[in-house]
């Protein structure tokens, strides 16, 4: 109740502020929160290097040349080549295209299905509330991982599966915790007014509601990321996500993984770019939840 | 309190139900017929219809979904295509070896996790803090599969302290069992770490500290015990994280437990283990969480009482 209270006077606030004082405002928010910032660099760094990576690169990611094979870094392949003879820098790269597109869009997917679903259930109440949130308690019961894996093994290796099977899978936090802020703002005043004035109900839900709950949102948003690329990479690593030939980091550590004492370097490029990734995401969540909830900030 | 309990295991009953219910469809909605798949493509007609009748495949699918149910029910999870054995045989030799990994894992990251929480919530905001913090995010941020490789590097090839893989020997359940305590002792420390912090504003640490009581019993007899209740807590509910990074671990250290089961299990297309699988570390996972509401409620004498 009382963070919801803060909540709505710091987005009233938020609107009352000048121009100059915006621009003071982020330069503060910069200042106290530089990880942050500096991971939100690093984030769309990779960003642009993923979009970008056919001009990036020197090499083609996937063009084979066995007399190049398991060579050692030096000035033409910065990183080495695998065992196929594949620039290991460029394969690097082209990975950040496929982690960061399933640490976004599943992630997001499945963020819509739990927020509508947490919508539903907290403002409607009753028997759909109860059977909403029975299946979300029955989604949590699983071990994420193995739920993915019965998804994959249904629908078969592949990008797209994983897609689904994350989408699938994530969505029950997500309404669980929406759910609790549409029941504590359901009982708003304002909201109660916008139902005495006969507003339907899907007016409240999208106007008066679900503009409250952005903030948590984004905050989950940014914090889930890290956990659909590291499912990623572990449905490919233990061979039921991403398939070969594709540059997905998972499925490089795993086809290195032979070299692990003969070429360190080969497992260890991908290994340490999905860390940097998984970081920069923590700390720009922790930073973002700072920002967006001052409540949490002064425990 | 025992009826809060009995009513936890009450809810649990459908949320049970709803698991085998779910994962009984999404295996069922695969492409192919399961016997042909088993048998391989070329296989006469008849030989499929006469396998099908005998593994009840033919019947309708709610009429096979209660009679999964009522033979998981008596611990009978089906008979596995590939090994053709009964699968609770299957999980039941597994699982020891498993339980043994989780064990050892779950020391590794309270032990690691407590202390490194406590010495950083005791030096706050210094620069030991901020180290231990960093360790912590970088434990939580590290694919299990990077750690469990990292270590089998430099423990086993570099310094061949440890066997690379293995499960017999006490010595090669070391690195596992660090691979997978790792991540569960990042988020224990930051836990440990901010419930100290919280508790140490209380009125009462004030009035122990006011009373000339030293430091170390302050947190010792008053921070320490509030402080853990809700880690205690964790510590249970983490058993569902840990059995899904057993999966990794089991496979690169290769150790025959239920994670390298369920992997084989999609490797060899074998529906009834992997259903078998999952649906039996669910289990543990439920009870998991119910241990951890159960010990809340035991622990904490304001909840007991509320009940």
């Amino acid at each position: 109740m009382n963070k919801d209270t803060k909540q709505t006077e710091q987005s009233f606030g938020s609107e009352i502020g000048t121009e100059e004082s915006l621009f003071e405002k982020c330069k503060n928010i910069i200042k106290h929160n530089k990880l942050a910032f500096f991971s939100l660099i690093v984030i769309i760094l990779i960003i642009l290097c993923a979009i970008f990576a056919n001009v990036v690169c020197r090499y083609n990611p996937y063009t084979q040349s066995l007399k190049d094979r398991l060579l050692a870094p030096s000035f033409a392949h910065p990183l080495g080549t695998d065992e196929l003879g594949r620039d290991t820098l460029t394969r690097v790269i082209f990975g950040a295209r496929v982690s960061l597109t399933i640490g976004l869009i599943p992630t997001l997917i499945s963020m819509i299905i739990g927020t509508i679903l947490g919508l539903i259930a907290g403002y409607f109440g009753g028997k759909i509330d109860f059977a909403i949130m029975r299946l979300a308690d029955i989604m949590l019961a699983f071990p994420s991982l193995l739920l993915a894996m019965v998804v994959m093994y249904t629908m078969g290796g592949g990008l797209i599966n994983i897609f689904i099977a994350l989408s699938l899978v994530n969505w029950a936090s997500t309404s669980r915790v929406v759910r609790s802020e549409t029941l504590s703002l359901s009982k708003k005043e304002y909201v109660e007014a916008a139902k005495s004035m006969g507003v339907g109900n899907a007016t409240i839900i999208f106007r008066h509601i679900l503009p409250n709950c952005i903030p948590t949102l984004v905050v989950l948003f940014t914090l889930s990321i890290p956990s659909a690329i590291l499912s990623e990479s572990s449905l490919s690593f233990l061979g039921v996500g991403a398939q070969p030939p594709t540059a997905s980091w998972g499925l490089m550590v795993v086809s290195a993984k032979k070299y692990l004492f003969t070429q360190p370097v080969l497992v260890l490029s991908p290994a340490i770019a999905i860390m940097i990734v998984v970081l920069a995401f923590n700390f720009l969540g922790d930073g973002l939840r700072d920002i967006l909830d001052p409540y949490l900030k002064e425990q | 309190m025992v009826k809060n309990i009995l009513k936890r295991i009450l809810i649990s009953i459908p949320v049970l139900i709803g698991v085998v219910l779910i994962i009984f469809i999404m295996l069922r909605v695969v492409p192919g017929d399961p016997v042909t798949t088993m048998l391989g493509e070329h296989v006469n007609q008849t030989v499929i219809d006469k396998i099908s009748k005998e593994m009840g495949l033919d019947k309708p699918l709610y009429i096979q979904f209660f009679t999964y149910i009522s033979h998981a029910i008596r611990g009978d999870f089906g008979t596995s295509y590939r090994m053709n054995r009964n699968v609770t045989g299957i999980i039941l030799d597994a699982f020891p070896n498993t339980v043994r990994l989780a064990v050892c894992a779950a020391v590794v990251s309270w032990i690691v996790g407590i202390a490194a929480g406590i010495f950083a919530a005791v030096n706050k905001n210094n620069i030991l803090d901020r180290l231990f913090m960093g360790g912590a995010l970088l434990g939580v941020s590290m694919p299990v599969f990077m750690i469990a490789l990292v270590l089998q590097y430099l423990f086993a090839y570099k310094l061949k302290i440890f066997p690379v893989s293995g499960y017999e020997t006490a010595a090669s359940m070391v690195l596992p069992s660090i691979v997978l305590g790792w991540n569960s002792a990042g988020s224990i420390a930051r836990m440990t770490r901010s419930n100290i912090l919280e508790v140490m504003q209380e009125d009462y640490i004030r009035t122990a500290r006011a009373k000339g009581l030293l430091e170390f019993a302050v947190m010792k007899s008053h921070a320490l015990k509030n402080a853990m209740l809700p880690v205690v807590t964790m510590m249970a509910l983490q058993i569902s994280s840990m059995l899904s990074g057993a999966v990794i671990t089991e496979n690169i250290f290769g150790i025959p437990g239920i994670g390298r089961l369920a992997v084989n299990a999609i490797e060899t297309r074998d529906m009834p283990l992997l259903q078998g699988t999952v649906i039996f570390t669910t289990i543990l996972v439920i009870f998991g969480n119910l241990i951890a509401d159960s010990l809340y409620s035991i622990l904490d004498p304001r909840i007991r009482k509320e009940i």
